[in-house]
């Protein structure tokens, strides 16, 4: 444990650059001090940051963080498999042919040898996009920050689907923008209600700025938009002349199916704004992500880049392309797909084994994540704090709404930890949620024993399809 | 002096507490003690051992070091500390207890039952739950009975909705309080030694009256102090206000809350460690009181090292 006053502040700095004349920085932790100190800041802060929240969701999370606890509520790729050995390699090769360089500013669109290796990435998928139309940002979130910074003025439609990915919807909000979501099953976001919307909207003489839309195994449901759809959502978006967002950090992380065309491909690039990520291939901490879009909107997003934070960092650009040099890249992602399937596999099966029959759960063919809704009697909310007794936590189905719903719905993640952990973990997770129901059967008079599922007919009632008969 | 701030621990508000004792620890600072931050874990005996602190400032909330465990380890440790001494701690903590200890004392406080899970597993007590149209009326509250910052507290509009707020009260606590709801202004009165501080009203903004989110967010609820009340109310309020303090043997300081509507005040719970963050209420009451955050750890400190009895 870290003990306080201990390890090198300022003063230690200052004695090895033996600049003694340096004056004692003073500490200056002091602002927040007052109520009155805080009104005075309250009263600047702009209208946008009233929907800017912290939540006490975040304050449970952070004990999720205990080392004992088991926690299937990250959304963390595994990053341990990665050699050390290589990283040591491809690192000290930049310091002796590139320090001076790779230590400079770069330009904002990013390097074109970066978007050399985001195009074998999308080339992977069957997508060939322009190198103008591709700007590297700093990870796939500055992707989503920057596209709304270009199209969304406060009180502007912005569809995406329900549920959604959860850290998007704190950049739609800081945007002010007007966040409608619509449904999805085990086929992705129902299309036949975002055409009914549009419609809606259109009658009333508005039109949405974009659809967003992570179509391939989802963040935070799994599911995967089926190819029927995306034909579909491609020929709306055409039609009506709305733009499409399609975020996919996943498509290569797939476990088993077939594989579906991106949009993008679909579409050919004059609606779909395409963001993607090397954070799940290779490596979050390098924040490396990208936007692909058509020239008029690229010249936009790139001074919108330009205003947030120049470029994106010329080190990890550096090093992708130290990475993708030597041609591995592929095989390292195929180790990953090969780890991450038996994860599934094994959540999969605890799932069955652990969670009573009222539950049900998505079954993703790739990707990070299950979704898991249990009956509606029970607030995913309160469970977590139930599951942090027992040290497991999972992320509450909330945050995926706009609109307080999910509270019955759970995201677990499986690509984060082991396969053990995963198992005891899901038996966990399953054994609260057991009492809560027997409980609940007391409450009301129906007895309902829990029985595990095990053995019994596979669970996965695919989520929501009630709605579509 | 050596002051010990005892933050975090593994309750659900953690992350509060983590808050409460950086501002602590900040204050300490200015007033020029040496302060010795621990995040209360299995080493907390071993490390007061070691450091021998003069004083610990306990900044926990919630189960842990708000029901008087931290506080009769400190006890046996011979260690002085801030607030309440453990046995009011184990009071105030448990709202049940709490209730009781008031309605003893004859001060009024909501009508309320007090179910454990027990109840409803062997001895059949959902079919009294019927009765509750008769004798609490709804909507009612349903609460934890240890649980602090509206964690899993749930209103109940009809009879149907009373299984699944008792399933999430039960997510915290073995023992849960069904509690007649009532609509009125939503004060908290602070009380620091046997001073009692100016009154804080809770207007919320938006959303739910018992929104767990809305009570540590600025911009969601308004706070008033010194509440705008008559000089018949204030009596009114704070005579329950000390009379709560007294009944449930608090020393230091507490927050007291309650309700008030056209009957008088309703007391609804006393925090035995409320909280010090940036928007909390005790240090907003200290500071209409001429009382700066400083001052106020200072005064804390001294109420600690020269406890005086409660007149």
């Amino acid at each position: 444990m870290r003990k306080p006053n201990e390890g090198g502040g300022p003063a230690s700095i200052r004695h090895t650059w033996g600049m003694s004349e340096v004056p004692e920085p003073t500490h200056r932790r002091r602002a927040h001090t007052s109520t009155r100190d805080l009104e005075r800041y309250a009263g600047l802060f702009a209208e946008r940051t009233t929907v800017m929240r912290s939540s006490a969701m975040r304050d449970l999370m952070a004990i999720t963080a205990r080392p004992e606890v088991i926690s299937l509520a990250g959304g963390l790729p595994d990053t341990s498999t990665f050699p050390p050995q290589s990283f040591a390699a491809q690192m000290t090769r930049i310091a002796q042919k590139s320090a001076a360089k790779a230590l400079q500013y770069g330009p904002t669109e990013g390097f074109e040898e970066t978007k050399d290796c985001i195009l074998e990435v999308m080339g992977a998928e069957g997508m060939l996009p322009d190198h103008d139309d591709v700007i590297v940002t700093t990870g796939g979130q500055q992707a989503i920050d920057l596209v709304c910074k270009t199209l969304v003025d406060p009180g502007d439609i912005v569809i995406c689907e329900a549920p959604t990915y959860p850290g998007a919807v704190p950049v739609f909000c800081s945007y002010q923008a007007d966040v409608i979501q619509v449904e999805c099953d085990e086929d992705g976001m129902r299309i036949d209600l975002l055409e009914a919307l549009l419609g809606e909207l259109r009658a009333e003489g508005r039109r949405p700025k974009f659809i967003y839309s992570v179509p391939t195994f989802q963040n935070p449901a799994g599911v995967t938009l089926s190819l029927e759809r995306r034909r579909r959502l491609v020929a709306l978006a055409r039609e009506q002349e709305v733009l499409v967002v399609e975020d996919n950090p996943y498509g290569l992380l797939r476990y088993g199916g077939e594989p579906v065309p991106p949009l993008y491909q679909l579409d050919g690039g004059d609606f779909v704004i395409y963001l993607g990520t090397f954070s799940k291939i290779l490596s979050p901490g390098i924040r490396l992500g990208w936007a692909v879009a058509p020239p008029p909107l690229m010249e936009k997003i790139v001074l919108g880049k330009q205003a947030a934070d120049l470029c994106t960092s010329t080190l990890t650009q550096y090093f992708v392309r130290e990475y993708f040099a030597e041609r591995r890249w592929q095989r390292y992602v195929d180790d990953l797909v090969g780890i991450y399937r038996a994860r599934r596999d094994v959540m999969q099966e605890a799932l069955r084994m652990h969670f009573p029959a009222e539950a049900t759960w998505t079954e993703p063919e790739g990707g990070l994540f299950i979704w898991a809704t249990l009956p509606d009697y029970i607030d995913t909310n309160d469970l977590l704090a139930k599951a942090l007794r027992e040290d497991v936590a999972f992320v509450p189905g909330q945050g995926a709404y706009v609109d307080g719903r999910g509270t019955h719905s759970m995201r677990l993640n499986f690509s984060g930890v082991d396969e053990d952990e995963i198992r005891e973990g899901v038996r966990r997770i399953g054994k609260v949620i057991a009492e809560q129901v027997e409980l609940y059967g007391t409450l009301t008079g129906e007895r309902r024993l829990p029985e595990p599922a095990a053995e019994a007919e596979p669970n996965v009632l695919p989520f929501r399809k009630a709605e579509e008969a | 002096m050596k002051v010990a701030v005892l933050k975090g621990g593994r309750s659900l508000e953690r992350g509060v507490s983590l808050r409460s004792g950086a501002r602590v620890e900040e204050a300490l600072g200015r007033l020029g003690h040496e302060v010795l931050p621990i995040d209360v874990g299995a080493d907390l005996v071993e490390r007061l051992g070691t450091e021998r602190p003069d004083i610990a400032f306990v900044a926990m909330h919630g189960v842990g070091g708000e029901d008087g465990t931290v506080q009769e380890l400190l006890e046996i440790l011979g260690v002085p500390f801030t607030g309440p001494g453990a046995a009011a701690c184990a009071r105030c903590m448990d709202k049940v207890q709490a209730k009781d200890a008031i309605d003893e004392a004859g001060l009024p406080t909501p009508g309320w039952f007090a179910f454990n899970q027990t109840a409803f597993r062997e001895f059949g007590a959902a079919d009294a739950l019927g009765r509750l149209e008769q004798t609490l009326g709804f909507p009612l509250v349903v609460k934890p009975s240890r649980g602090g910052s509206s964690l899993g507290v749930k209103f109940a509009r009809s009879a149907a909705e009373v299984p699944q707020a008792l399933v999430s009260a039960f997510s915290y606590d073995d023992r849960v309080l069904l509690e007649r709801f009532v609509d009125g202004r939503e004060l908290a009165v602070s009380i620091l030694g046997d001073e009692p501080l100016p009154v804080v009203e809770a207007i919320l903004l938006e959303g739910d009256r018992y929104d767990f989110e809305a009570r540590y967010e600025i911009g969601r609820t308004r706070f008033v102090c010194p509440a705008q009340l008559s000089a018949e109310e204030e009596r009114a309020v704070i005579e329950a206000a000390l009379g709560t303090y007294r009944a449930l043997g608090c020393s230091g300081f507490a927050r007291i809350d309650l309700i008030l509507d056209d009957h008088g005040p309703w007391l609804l719970e006393a925090n035995a460690i409320p909280g010090l963050t940036d928007t909390s209420l005790l240090p907003q009451a200290a500071e209409a009181a001429g009382l700066s955050f400083e001052a106020l750890v200072e005064r804390i400190l001294d109420l600690a090292l020269t406890p005086q009895g409660v007149s």
